[in-house]
C-alpha cells in the first residue's frame, strides 16, 4: 500500500472536512428548498471513501454505490460544483439535472452512480467488473452498499455469481447501523454482516470504519486480491451516520447519546488529532485548510445558484441513444 | 430460396453479429453446454467458446444485472431468459437500470443489451408459464420492444436489435422455434420500429405480432372464400410503435381488428385503438375489436386454454361484426 504520509493526511483532512461541510450545506439548501426530493448525507462515513480512495488507482479502477453518493465522485475527481448543481436540479449538473440526489454519474471519472434502488447496484459492480476481465483490463471495482442492501436477493445472487466467474470486485458493506430505522440486529439472526461471505467462500472481514488507515489496508489487500486475478473479497466497513437517513427522518429508534459516543471516535478529528500530534500542520496551516474548505463549498453553492435550469427537450434527449425516436405526445 | 427453422433464424443472428465484434456475448441458463434450452443458440459454444457463451446458474437477477453493468462498460450483451415468465424475478434491473441508465446518467451512459427469449402461452403450461409481458416492457420508456412472428423477420431484427445502442427486449415463442420459412443464405438486417404488410386487402385491417398472428392468417384465408379482402399488419417492433401503417390502413379500409396474445386490460390493442381513434376517428366505419385473452390467468385443461385464447374464429366474428355482416 502506498505510504500513509504527512501528505496523505492534509488530503484526508481537507477532503473529509469537505465532503462534511458540503453535506451540511445541501441540508441547508433542503431546508430552504433549493434541493428537494430525498436527500441522504454522508457525514459520520468519509474514512470509508477516504481509505477506499488511498488504496486505488483512480484511472482504472471503477466505483459504485447506492444513493448516498454525493461525495464519492468528487473523491474520484469530478468537480463538486457540478454535484452540487445536479441536486439543484440544473443543467450543469452531472445528469443536466435529470438525476437528482440519488443519481450521480461520471462516466470520465469512473464513477458509475449513484442508484437508488437498494441493492440494485450490485450486480451492476459485478458486471462492471465482468466487462474489465472479459476485456483484459486489470481495472477493480469498488461496489458499495448500505447494510440494509445486504439483506436483499441481489447481493446473494451477485456474490454467487462473482465467486464462479472470479470477478475482480470488492464488495463494500458500509454498515452504518441502521437501514432507515431499522437496526442491523432487526434484520437478521447475527450481526456479523461479513460473514455472509463465507457461504460462498469468499475472502470477508470486518473493518474499522471511523479510521482511514484501518479501511485503505484493507481496501488495499482486496484490491490487490482481485487485480491479481483471485477474485471478489467482502468487506463489512463498520461506520456510523451522525444524520438521519434521509432530511425527513425524526431518528426516534436511536438515542442522542449513541450519537454523541460515536462523534468521540469522529473520522475528521481523529485525522486532525494525529496532525496535532505529528505536528504536520501549524495552527495557522490548519487554519488555512479550513478556510479553504468554506470557501469551496461556497463556490459550489454559487454555481449552483446561477446556473440555469435544462431546457426541457434534455428530458427527452436522453433517453435513447437513437437520435430519431418517435416519443408519443402527452399534452395539447 | 433455403428454408430454415426460427431456432436457426436466431442463432445465425447471434453468431453472425458475433462474429463481426468481439464486445459481443451471450448469456443465460443453458445456452452454451446444452445448446440453448430450445436449441436456439445451438453449435454456438463450439464456434465461440465458453469465454462468450455463457452457462449461467438460475439466477435472473443477478446474470441481468451483471449484463446490464458490463454495458456500462463496454460489452453488448446478449442476456437469454428461458422465458420472459422468469424475467420477473429480475425486473428490476431491467427496468431501474437498463431503461433508466442513460437518461438518469444525463446521457453518460447508453446500455447496448438485448433481453431475448420466449413469451406467451405454450401449450398446457398453466397460470405463471403463459404470460405476454410485451405491453409490460413497452410502457417503459427507455426500452425497444420486438416480437417476430417468422424465421425471415427473427433473423433480420435479432442483427437490428444486437447492433441498437439501446436495450432491446426480444420476444419469441417456444411454438415458433420449429417453424420453418424462407431466409436467404446472405446478410440483411430489418429495421425496428417499422410494421410490415404480411398480406394486402382491402375490406378490413387486422393487426397482430407474434405468433398469434397466424390466427389472423387463418380467418383471412376463410374469410378471402366469402369475398370479404383482409389487410394483416405485422407490427414486428411493439415499442416504438409504427403509427403510419397502421393509420395508412385503417384510411384505406375504414375497418379495424386488433389481435394480441395479451391480458386484455391496457395492453398493446388498447394503445393502437387510442392512437386510431385520435388520429383517424373520421376514417372509422366502426367500432375497433379488440381480440385478447381472457381476463384470468391462464389455465391448464385444454377446454379450457382453448376458450382463453383468441382463436381464428374470433378474428372470423370480429371481421364480420366490423363489416356488420
Amino acid at each position: 500500500m502506498k505510504k500513509v504520509t504527512k501528505e496523505v493526511y492534509l488530503k484526508w483532512y481537507e477532503d473529509m472536512l469537505f465532503w462534511r461541510k458540503f453535506e451540511d450545506k445541501l441540508a441547508a439548501a433542503y431546508i430552504q428548498q433549493k434541493v428537494r426530493g430525498f436527500l441522504h448525507l454522508y457525514n459520520g462515513q468519509e474514512a470509508v471513501l477516504a481509505g477506499s480512495l488511498h488504496a486505488i488507482d483512480p484511472k482504472k479502477d471503477k466505483l459504485i454505490t447506492a444513493y448516498r453518493n454525493h461525495v464519492q465522485p468528487i473523491g474520484m475527481g469530478v468537480d463538486p460544483k457540478r454535484v452540487m448543481a445536479e441536486l439543484f436540479g440544473k443543467g450543469t449538473g452531472t445528469s443536466q439535472g435529470l438525476g437528482g440526489s440519488m443519481h450521480i454519474f461520471s462516466k470520465e471519472h469512473n464513477f458509475y452512480g449513484g442508484h437508488g434502488i437498494v441493492g440494485g447496484q450490485i450486480p451492476l459492480g459485478a458486471g462492471l467488473a465482468f466487462a474489465d476481465k472479459y476485456q483484459g483490463n486489470d481495472g477493480v471495482t469498488l461496489c458499495y452498499m448500505g447494510d440494509g442492501a445486504v439483506r436483499q436477493g441481489s447481493l446473494h445472487e451477485t456474490f454467487n455469481l462473482a465467486m464462479l466467474w472470479n470477478l475482480p470486485v470488492v464488495f463494500i458493506c458500509e454498515n452504518n447501523g441502521y437501514a432507515m430505522g431499522t437496526s442491523v440486529a432487526r434484520t437478521a439472526n447475527h450481526t456479523d454482516i461479513y460473514k455472509l461471505g463465507l457461504g460462498y467462500d469468499m475472502p470477508c472481514a470486518a473493518v474499522d470504519g471511523m479510521n482511514p488507515v484501518k479501511v485503505a489496508e484493507a481496501v488495499h489487500e482486496a484490491v490487490e486480491r482481485a487485480r491479481k486475478g483471485d477474485g471478489p473479497t467482502f468487506l463489512e466497513i463498520k461506520t456510523y451516520r451522525y444524520r438521519g437517513h434521509s432530511m425527513s427522518d425524526a431518528q426516534h429508534y436511536r438515542t442522542k447519546e449513541e450519537v454523541e459516543e460515536y462523534k468521540k471516535i469522529d473520522p475528521i478529528t481523529q485525522v486532525l488529532d494525529i496532525i496535532k500530534e505529528k505536528k504536520y500542520a501549524s495552527k495557522a496551516k490548519i487554519e488555512e485548510i479550513n478556510k479553504r474548505v468554506t470557501d469551496r463549498v461556497k463556490e459550489c453553492e454559487k454555481f449552483a445558484e446561477e446556473s440555469p435550469f435544462p431546457e426541457k427537450n434534455v428530458m427527452y434527449d436522453t433517453v435513447y441513444e437513437q437520435e430519431d425516436y418517435p416519443f408519443l405526445s402527452h399534452k395539447l | 430460396m433455403r428454408t430454415i427453422q426460427f431456432r436457426q433464424a436466431i442463432a445465425e443472428a447471434m453468431s453472425e453479429e458475433m462474429r463481426r465484434d468481439e464486445s459481443i456475448y451471450l448469456m443465460g441458463e443453458e445456452v452454451a453446454e446444452y445448446n440453448g434450452a430450445y436449441k436456439a443458440s445451438k453449435g454456438m459454444l463450439d464456434e465461440f467458446g465458453a469465454k462468450r457463451v455463457i452457462d449461467t446458474p438460475i439466477a435472473e437477477l443477478g446474470f441481468a444485472g451483471i449484463g446490464v453493468g458490463s454495458a456500462m462498460n463496454g460489452l453488448r450483451p446478449i442476456v437469454e431468459f428461458m422465458t420472459f415468465n422468469f424475467s420477473l424475478v429480475g425486473i428490476d434491473q431491467i427496468i431501474n437500470n437498463a431503461a433508466k441508465m442513460r437518461q438518469m446518467s444525463g446521457g453518460q451512459f447508453n446500455i447496448p443489451i438485448v433481453f431475448r427469449g420466449p413469451t406467451a402461452s405454450a401449450g398446457q403450461l398453466a397460470a405463471t408459464h403463459s404470460q405476454a409481458f410485451e405491453s409490460w416492457y413497452a410502457n417503459c420508456p427507455g426500452l425497444k420492444v420486438v416480437v417476430p412472428s417468422n424465421p425471415y423477420d427473427a433473423k433480420g431484427l435479432l442483427k437490428s436489435a444486437i447492433r441498437d445502442d439501446d436495450p432491446v427486449i426480444f420476444m419469441e415463442s417456444e411454438q415458433m422455434y420449429g417453424d420453418k420459412g424462407e431466409v436467404p443464405e446472405g446478410e440483411y438486417t430489418l429495421p425496428i420500429g417499422v410494421a410490415d404488410i404480411k398480406r394486402e386487402g382491402s375490406d378490413v385491417t387486422i393487426v397482430s405480432f407474434g405468433k398469434i398472428i397466424k390466427e389472423a392468417y387463418i380467418a383471412a384465408d376463410e374469410l378471402e372464400k366469402e369475398g370479404i379482402s383482409c389487410e394483416i399488419i405485422d407490427l414486428r417492433t411493439v415499442r416504438p410503435l409504427d403509427h403510419d401503417t397502421i393509420l395508412n390502413s385503417v384510411k384505406k379500409t375504414n375497418r379495424l381488428v386488433v389481435l394480441e396474445e395479451a391480458w386484455p386490460f391496457g395492453n398493446v390493442a388498447t394503445e393502437i385503438t387510442y392512437i386510431v381513434q385520435e388520429k383517424a376517428f373520421d376514417f372509422l366505419d366502426a367500432p375497433i375489436i379488440k381480440l385478447n385473452t381472457a381476463d384470468t390467468p391462464a389455465p391448464y385443461s385444454p377446454v379450457l386454454l382453448e376458450e382463453w385464447l383468441p382463436n381464428s374464429n374470433d378474428v372470423i366474428k370480429a371481421v364480420k361484426k366490423v363489416l356488420y355482416k
